[in-house]
């Protein structure tokens, strides 16, 4: 960054350390993620408009979309859609929980971290498992 | 007699008018921090029923979700599941375009496409579940 020193010259200032140059603690990777996913969902919300309005509009055009949940394709994005949504879910609550100033000290923000992590692999697993057996 | 040296003690950096008004220093006050909150709170139930409809869906027909969205209580959730989805998402979406986009007119102009979206795309899913479940 370019500035001026006490005397008025030019000088080149150096930048604060920023995301690339830190390890990353897990607490900093879940907060990311919870920003992604949530980006990631709000894309994903496309699908659920084009279902429904699919619903609303023709036979032919909701087989269409059914095929393509059913496809490969949809079904890896299902897939990914599950995982943030779940993930999202469990952040989400870790944040609600926080904001009732609960929580904050390091041992117990790295146990929920923990928590989340392994609360969506197991709920995605469920999730699918059900899912799979009744389709 | 006031003590001119040693002035009440003031807890508060805020001017009185300041507090009155309630506003912070982005002029808003906390009612979108508090919106994002109530929808995700909202969205905690809602969420969980609406997977399990998701699963029990799989693979159907349109006469199935016709029959689905035809109990006015799917269709009452629906709406609310519609409704604080992309009002959540928009909340959402204009926090992470407030914190990376620094031009102002650029960051006017994101907010207001995805709120724009969000209106339009929550019409859309509020009218599909409607003209299925009436």
């Amino acid at each position: 960054m370019v500035a001026r020193n006490t005397d008025g010259k030019l000088i080149r200032r150096p930048l604060s350390p920023h995301l690339q140059v830190y390890r990353w603690p897990l607490s900093m990777a879940l907060s990311i993620s919870h920003r992604v996913t949530g980006v990631g969902l709000s894309i994903g919300t496309l699908l659920l408009t084009w279902w429904l309005v699919a619903a609303a509009t023709s036979d032919e055009a909701f087989n269409h979309i059914q095929w393509f949940l059913g496809s490969i394709i949809g079904l890896i994005l299902l897939f990914f859609w599950s995982v943030a949504l779940i993930f999202h879910f469990c952040t989400g609550i870790r944040h609600l929980v926080w904001d009732m100033v609960v929580g904050f000290e390091k041992p117990e923000y790295t146990a929920s971290g923990w928590a989340t992590i392994i609360a969506t692999v197991i709920l995605t697993v469920v999730v699918w498992v059900v899912g799979l057996a009744t389709w | 007699m006031s003590d001119t040296r040693n002035p009440p003690h003031v807890d508060m950096l805020r001017s009185p008018l300041g507090r009155a008004r309630g506003l912070g220093s982005a002029h808003a006050g906390a009612a979108h921090w508090w919106g994002l909150r109530l929808t995700s709170l909202a969205l905690v139930p809602l969420t969980v029923w609406f997977v399990w409809n998701v699963i029990r869906l799989s693979g159907a027909s349109r006469e199935d979700v016709a029959i689905w969205l035809g109990s006015p209580m799917v269709l009452a959730l629906m709406l609310a599941l519609i409704i604080t989805t992309f009002h959540h998402m928009a909340s959402g979406l204009q926090i992470v375009i407030e914190d990376y986009v620094h031009h102002e007119n650029t960051k006017l102009a994101g907010v207001l496409l995805i709120k724009a979206l969000c209106v339009i795309m929550a019409l859309a899913c509020i009218v599909s579940v409607l003209r299925v479940g009436l």
